[in-house]
């Protein structure tokens, strides 16, 4: 399975998980996990996807997600998991 | 499965303290290029790197955004030239010709650097080895992207005197043929002893003769990452200060290996090395000097600038080596004074003389780099530089290497600016005192005994 990893950081509002989700699911990507935190106003999101099915380059889909958080005026990375497993893991 | 808290820890190290993956390094062998028509070469030489390079800089893009990681350069080296063009160059004009094929070659696939362009004559030169380093001033002139270096000499063969002489001249050659450019050629030309084969690095890198057609060998990064974690051990004993570096370094580490190994496979090319070393540039948070001063010192130079870079030094190999499968090129601290912004203030605070930094390189990765020194610096001086540098490389069975910038028209007090990655420097003063009936005896000091080691 081939995963990739989203982190959403920024100033909470309205809708920021649904439309993140919405694009993940209109592109074929399916969501394994997802975390959330609300610290000091700021929000913090990360979402462990699976991107085996995706269709799209996937240099594409991060330069589409950054674009969809730029709208939403959050920060959003789109990144393959292996460059964190690699760095925490045996 | 990953967390929150390491996808984060990640992320700040990329973000806000400078980790990068600094070169992936494309060796292209041009040892099926040679010919004895120089034309025929030239076509031969373009060819090979324009073809096997095609797709480095578009799949270091891809690798780059994919995984959220900065690889600030992508680059080639080559087949040391002297070789290559043995059969087809007759005089040292013959070789600047290949030189701006290479600088072309790069243009093409656009790297914005090729390194090979260089002699190995750590025993005896051979006439085209002798005219490729008298090519050097003129090569580096009329080129933009050509890193060049000499191997004059190693623990084996011992130091080649009459090559060291050779380059003392060419450096002050070189740096008079730039001299518009605050000599900015030198800062393309190393004096090597012990010169790796793999090393991804430039201004040094050259594919030697015992590696594959073609080879990815990576050279990490990361002196802000390491700066950052010794933030929190603050009056720590040795024995967390150790432990943290080596963490530090195997986790920057693994990503160059991550990126090595993806590289390889993308361009269908067999991985090399991966280059553990601490580069720092000239931003500010991406400096060896300053892990230095956080370990303790309140100035780089002072006492026990020694103690804490060779420790420095060890614990980044030692953390370094588990985290890839295959290590090599220079593989430690870097400490070039120009494109560091600690070395910088150090220079300029009085702290960190010529001497010191010779001192530094008995215990670390490279040599004395990057030193801006008074244009008035005679050629037999530079040349006794590279000799006590040699001599250091050649006893401790290390790489040492010499990177001095004369830049003419200025003396100490001035500064030298090369912009970009290259940074600028304060004019350092050297000892005035002549060493010229040394460096003008003929010949090479024999290589030194392996035993009785004091």
């Amino acid at each position: 399975m081939k995963k990739c990893i989203v982190t959403v950081l920024g100033k909470d509002t309205v809708g920021i998980v649904a439309k993140v989700c919405t694009y993940l699911a209109e592109n074929g990507i399916n969501i394994l996990d997802i975390s959330q935190t609300i610290i000091q106003g700021y929000f913090n999101m990360m979402v462990i996807a699976d991107i085996t099915g995706l269709e799209k380059d996937f240099t594409l889909v991060c330069d589409e997600m950054a674009k969809l958080g730029e709208e939403i005026g959050v920060r959003i990375h789109c990144q393959r998991e292996e460059i964190f497993e690699k760095m925490h893991r045996l | 499965m990953i967390n929150m808290y390491e996808v984060s820890e990640t992320n700040k190290m990329i973000e806000s303290e400078n980790l990068d993956v600094r070169t992936i390094t494309l060796g292209i062998s041009l040892l099926d290029c040679i010919d004895s028509d120089l034309k025929e070469l030239n076509r031969k030489i373009y060819e090979k790197i324009t073809v096997t390079a095609r797709d480095l800089v578009r799949t270091g893009q891809d690798i780059e955004k994919e995984f959220g990681i900065p690889i600030v350069n992508k680059r080639i080296s080559v087949t040391p030239i002297a070789l290559v063009g043995a059969a087809a160059c007759r005089r040292p004009e013959d070789f600047v010709e290949i030189a701006k094929t290479l600088d072309q070659a790069a243009e093409t696939v656009g790297v914005n650097f090729i390194g090979g362009y260089s002699a190995l004559v750590s025993k005896a030169m051979t006439k085209s080895d002798e005219n490729l380093i008298r090519s050097i001033p003129q090569a580096l002139a009329v080129t933009e992207r050509i890193c060049s270096s000499v191997n004059v000499g190693s623990t084996k063969t011992g130091i080649n005197m009459d090559a060291v002489r050779l380059c003392g001249e060419i450096v002050k050659e070189t740096a008079e043929a730039t001299k518009e450019r605050d000599s900015l050629g030198c800062a393309k030309l190393v004096v090597f002893c012990n010169a790796p084969d793999d090393n991804p690095f430039m201004a040094g890198a050259f594919l030697g003769v015992t590696e594959a057609d073609a080879v990815i060998n990576v050279g990490v990064s990361g002196p802000g990452v390491v700066k950052k974690a010794l933030e929190k051990v603050r009056g720590k004993g040795f024995e967390e200060l150790c432990e943290t570096i080596k963490k530090t370094a195997f986790k920057v580490t693994r990503v160059g290996q991550l990126v090595a190994g993806e590289a390889s496979e993308r361009l269908g090319v067999p991985f090399g090395i991966v280059d553990l070393s601490l580069a720092p540039t000239p931003d500010v948070g991406d400096s060896v000097a300053e892990i230095l001063e956080e370990i303790g010192l309140e100035r780089v130079g002072a006492p026990g600038t020694t103690a804490a870079l060779a420790l420095l030094n060890d614990q980044v190999k030692k953390g370094g080596v588990m985290a890839s499968s295959y290590v090599g090129g220079l593989s430690g601290a870097f400490i070039p004074v120009s494109e560091d912004q600690g070395m910088i203030d150090a220079v300029q605070a009085g702290s960190l003389s010529l001497e010191k930094l010779e001192a530094m390189t008995c215990v670390c990765s490279v040599g004395l780099d990057m030193i801006a020194i008074p244009g008035k610096t005679s050629a037999s001086t530079i040349a006794g530089i590279i000799a006590d540098e040699m001599a250091i490389g050649m006893i401790n069975q290390k790489t040492t290497a010499v990177r001095l910038i004369p830049v003419i028209g200025k003396d100490v007090g001035d500064t030298a600016q090369f912009g970009g990655l290259l940074g600028y420097a304060p004019i350092i003063p050297v000892n005035e005192f002549g060493c010229e009936t040394f460096i003008n005896r003929k010949g090479r000091i024999p290589a030194p005994i392996h035993s009785f080691k004091n």
